[in-house]
C-alpha cells in the first residue's frame, strides 16, 4: 500500500517556494507540521460523521501544470457572467485568461502569488489571521500548499458596481489532482463590493479542490458574496470560507453547490463588533453518487448584531445531503438576533439527509430561532397542477424549482440567477424549462 | 358524456361513496347538494383522480373512455376540469407561468400549437376582465395570499382558460358575497354550450338562481338519494335535508 501522508510530506518538500517571504515560509512549515499532527479526520470526528473522506484521503493526488484554451473554460458551467474575471485553472493564476476591467481608485484584483510580491505588509497583516487551521486539517493543507488564488483589496469608501468573477477551474488529468486555492477578500470602511467565487470543472476524472477564502469587512463595509460549486461529478471538494465582520459590517453568502462528488463547504462568520449583519444563504442539489456537505457557524461575538441563515437542499435518487448550523451567541453578545432555517426536500425514497442545528447561547437578552423540516412535495400541490393537466414529472419539476426560488431569488447577479435557473432544470428529472 | 355506474370508493378503509349512480349528458347541468361530509368532494376527487381515495367499485365512463384508467393530467387534458373546494397555495410558482403550462399541455393533447407568450397574454387579458380579477394576481405565485374570494375567481378564469369539456365545481359559491357570485356565475354561463357539462356542487339554491340546473340531485351517506329538477333546490332550501331522511326511513 502507498503511504499517502509520505506523498503529501515529499510534495511539500519539492514545492517551490522561491522568493517567498519570512513570514509565509514558516506559516506554510507550521501549518504542514500541525497538518501532519492533526491528520485526516475520520467518521469518528463529530464534525465529520457523515461524510466519509477516505476517497479523498486514501487517494494520491498531484499538483496539475496543465493549461486551457479560452475556447474551452468558455465551455465550462458559470464560465461567463460579464465584467472582470480572473481565471485560475487548477489553482494557478492564468493572466492570458483573465480581464480585469476599470476599477475604483487604489481597488486590488490580482492573483495572490503576485500578492505576495507586491503586497506583502497587508498580506502578512491578514493572510491566515482568520480561518482556524489549527483543528482543521484541510485547512492546514491549504494553508501549507497554497500557491496562488485571487487576492482582492477593496480601499476605503470606493464601491466596485459590476461583480468580480473569480472562476477556479478545475481539469481532470489521467492521474488525480489536486489544487489549493486561496482567496482573500479585504474590503474597507464603508466599501462595497460583489464577488462571485465559481469552482467550475472541465473534463471527467478525479480532482480534489481543497479551498480556503478569508474574508475581512471593516466597518460599515457592505460584501455580497457567491459562491458556485459546480465541478464534475468526480470532483472532490472542501472548502472553508471564514468571515469576519467589524463593526456595522454587512456581509451576504450566497452558497449554491450542484456539482462533485464529495463536497464539504463550511461557512463561517464572526461578528466581531457591534451592529453587524450577516446573511448566509444557501442551496445544494445531490443527486444519486454525490454527497454534499454543508457546516456552518455564525459567532455572535458582540452585542446588537444579526444573522439570518436559509439553507434548501434538493437531495434525489440515492444522493445524501448534511448540514450542520452551528450559532454561538457570547455572554457580551446581547440583543442578538438570529434566525436559522434548514430546509430539506427528498425527492425519492433512497434519499438522505442528515441535518442539525446547533445553538449555543451565552447571553440572555437574545432572540434565536431555528428550524429544520425534511420533507418530500406536496401531494395536494402535485394533484392540483395535475389537474390542470401538467405532466406528473413536469409537476414535480416545477414544484421542485418553486422551492428553490426562494434561495434563487436572493441572487442579484442576473446573469449568475439565470445559469442557476438552467442549471437546476439541467439536474431535475424532467427538463423543462421556464423561461426565466 | 359522464356515465357513474355503482361507484364505491373509500378513504383510509372508510367508505364514503357507496354505489354512485349518474348520468350527465353534453349540454346539461348538474347540481349535487347534500350535507356536510355526505360524499360531495369525495366525488368530484374521484372523477379529477384524486389518488387518497380508492375506488372499490363500479365504473365511469367519459366520452366513452374508462375514466379510472386515465393519470390526473390525462383526465384534464380529455377535458375534465375541478374547481376545488379549498384551492391550494403554491409558493414559488407563477400564476402565469402555471397556467401557460397547463394551456400547453392541454392544446399538445390535441394536436394544437404551443400558444405564443402573445397569444396567451391576449387571452389571459380578456378572461380575466370577464372574472373581474385583479390582473396582478396573475404575476404573484399561485393562490398565495389570494383572499377566499379571489381564489374562487381564479379557479373560474383557469377554469375559462382551459376550456373543459365537462366541468366540476366543487363549492365555489361557498363564501362568495353577490357581486362575487354574480361575476363567478357569469363566467360559468359564458361556458355552457350544447357540447359542455357541468357539476355544480353546492349547499346553497342561491347559486342556482344564476346556473340554473336541469338536474338536482341529492347525495346523502354516500348515495344519490333524490333526483329532480331545479325545483328541488328549493324545497331543499326550505326544509332542509331532515325531510328526506324521513322519506327514506318511512319507504325502507
Ligand atoms: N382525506 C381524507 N381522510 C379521511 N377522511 C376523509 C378524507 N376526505 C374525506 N374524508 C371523509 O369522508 C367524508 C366525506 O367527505 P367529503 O369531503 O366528500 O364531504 P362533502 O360532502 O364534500 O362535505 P362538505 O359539504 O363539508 O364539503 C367525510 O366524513 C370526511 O371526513
Ligand atoms: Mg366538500
Amino acid at each position: 500500500m502507498v503511504d499517502v501522508s509520505t506523498t503529501w510530506r515529499s510534495q511539500f518538500e519539492a514545492q517551490a517556494c522561491a522568493n517567498a517571504p519570512e513570514w509565509l515560509t514558516s506559516l506554510r512549515a507550521k501549518a504542514f507540521a500541525r497538518f501532519t499532527e492533526l491528520g485526516f479526520p475520520t467518521r469518528r470526528d463529530e464534525e465529520w460523521r457523515f461524510t466519509p473522506v477516505s476517497p479523498i484521503t486514501e487517494t494520491i493526488f498531484t499538483a496539475s501544470t496543465q493549461t486551457v484554451s479560452a475556447e474551452e473554460v468558455a465551455l465550462a458551467p458559470f464560465a461567463e457572467i460579464g465584467g472582470t474575471r480572473l481565471v485560475f485553472v487548477n489553482g494557478k493564476y492564468a493572466e492570458s485568461l483573465s480581464e480585469v476591467r476599470a476599477l475604483p481608485k487604489g481597488a486590488i484584483v490580482t492573483s495572490i502569488a503576485q500578492g505576495f510580491r507586491e503586497h506583502a505588509e497587508t498580506l502578512e497583516a491578514h493572510f491566515g489571521k482568520y480561518v482556524q487551521g489549527e483543528n482543521h486539517a484541510f485547512v492546514a493543507l491549504n494553508t501549507a500548499f497554497a500557491q496562488d488564488g485571487a487576492l482582492i483589496i477593496i480601499p476605503r469608501n470606493a464601491i466596485v458596481e459590476d461583480p468580480l468573477h473569480l472562476l477556479y477551474l478545475t481539469v481532470a488529468g489521467d492521474t488525480p489532482t489536486v489544487s489549493h486555492p486561496r482567496t482573500l477578500i479585504i474590503a474597507g470602511e464603508n466599501a462595497q463590493v460583489t464577488i462571485a467565487e465559481v469552482y467550475s470543472g472541465i473534463g471527467e476524472g478525479t480532482t480534489f479542490t481543497n479551498a480556503v477564502t478569508e474574508i475581512v469587512l471593516a466597518p460599515n463595509a457592505v460584501v455580497d458574496h457567491y459562491k458556485v460549486q459546480a465541478e464534475s461529478e468526480s470532483a472532490y471538494h472542501v472548502g472553508v470560507q471564514q468571515v469576519q465582520l467589524d463593526r456595522s459590517g454587512n456581509f451576504t453568502s450566497h452558497n449554491i453547490a450542484i456539482g462533485g462528488a464529495i463536497v464539504r463547504n463550511e461557512a463561517n462568520a464572526v461578528l466581531a463588533a457591534e451592529g453587524g449583519e450577516c446573511t448566509l444563504n444557501g442551496l445544494y442539489i445531490a443527486g444519486t453518487g454525490q454527497l454534499i456537505d454543508n457546516h456552518t457557524a455564525i459567532d455572535h461575538a458582540m452585542p446588537h448584531c444579526n444573522s439570518h441563515e436559509l439553507y434548501k437542499g434538493i437531495i434525489k435518487g440515492k444522493g445524501r445531503g448534511v448540514f450542520n448550523g452551528k450559532i454561538f451567541v457570547r455572554k457580551d453578545a446581547q440583543k442578538t438576533d438570529a434566525k436559522q432555517t434548514n430546509q430539506t426536500l427528498l425527492l425519492s425514497k433512497e434519499a438522505q439527509i442528515n441535518t442539525k442545528p446547533q445553538l449555543e447561547i451565552f447571553a440572555d437578552d437574545v432572540k434565536c430561532t431555528h428550524g429544520a423540516t425534511v420533507g418530500q412535495l406536496s401531494e395536494e400541490s402535485l394533484f392540483y397542477l395535475q389537474s390542470r393537466g401538467i405532466g406528473l414529472e413536469e409537476a414535480t419539476s416545477l414544484l421542485t424549482y418553486a422551492f428553490a426560488s426562494e434561495v434563487i431569488g436572493r441572487v442579484k447577479i442576473e446573469a449568475l440567477r439565470d445559469q442557476i435557473h438552467s442549471a437546476l432544470f439541467l439536474q431535475l428529472p424532467a427538463a423543462i424549462r421556464p423561461e426565466a | 358524456m359522464l356515465e357513474i355506474k355503482n361507484l364505491q370508493a373509500r378513504v383510509d378503509e372508510k367508505e364514503i361513496l357507496r354505489g354512485i349512480n349518474l348520468t350527465v349528458n353534453a349540454g346539461e347541468v348538474h347540481a349535487i347538494m347534500g350535507p356536510n361530509g355526505s360524499g360531495k368532494s369525495t366525488l368530484a376527487g374521484v372523477l379529477a383522480g384524486r389518488s387518497a381515495y380508492d375506488v372499490t367499485g363500479g365504473s365511469v365512463t367519459f366520452n366513452g373512455q374508462d375514466l379510472l384508467e386515465l393519470a390526473p393530467e390525462e383526465r384534464a387534458r380529455e377535458g375534465i376540469f375541478l374547481a376545488f373546494q379549498y384551492p391550494v397555495e403554491i409558493p414559488g410558482v407563477n400564476n402565469m407561468y402555471f397556467l401557460r403550462a397547463a394551456v400547453n399541455a392541454i392544446r399538445k393533447h390535441r394536436g394544437e400549437p404551443d400558444m405564443t407568450a402573445g397569444e396567451f397574454t391576449k387571452m389571459a387579458r380578456e378572461k380575466v376582465k370577464l372574472l373581474q380579477l385583479d390582473p396582478s394576481l396573475l404575476n404573484r405565485a399561485v393562490n398565495e395570499g389570494f383572499s377566499g374570494g379571489e381564489k374562487k375567481r381564479n379557479e373560474i378564469f383557469q377554469m375559462a382558460m382551459l376550456d373543459p369539456k365537462l366541468a366540476i365545481l366543487d363549492e365555489t359559491d361557498s363564501g362568495l358575497d353577490i357581486d362575487a357570485l354574480q361575476i363567478v356565475s357569469h363566467g360559468v354561463n359564458a361556458l355552457r354550450s350544447p357540447d359542455r357539462a357541468v357539476i355544480v356542487v353546492t349547499h346553497y339554491q342561491r347559486l342556482l338562481n344564476y346556473i340554473v340546473p336541469d338536474f338536482v340531485h341529492v347525495l346523502a351517506n354516500g348515495r344519490i338519494v333524490k333526483s329532480g329538477g331545479k325545483e328541488l333546490a328549493l324545497e331543499l332550501e326550505e326544509k332542509g335535508y331532515g325531510w328526506i331522511e324521513k322519506e327514506l326511513a318511512a319507504t325502507a
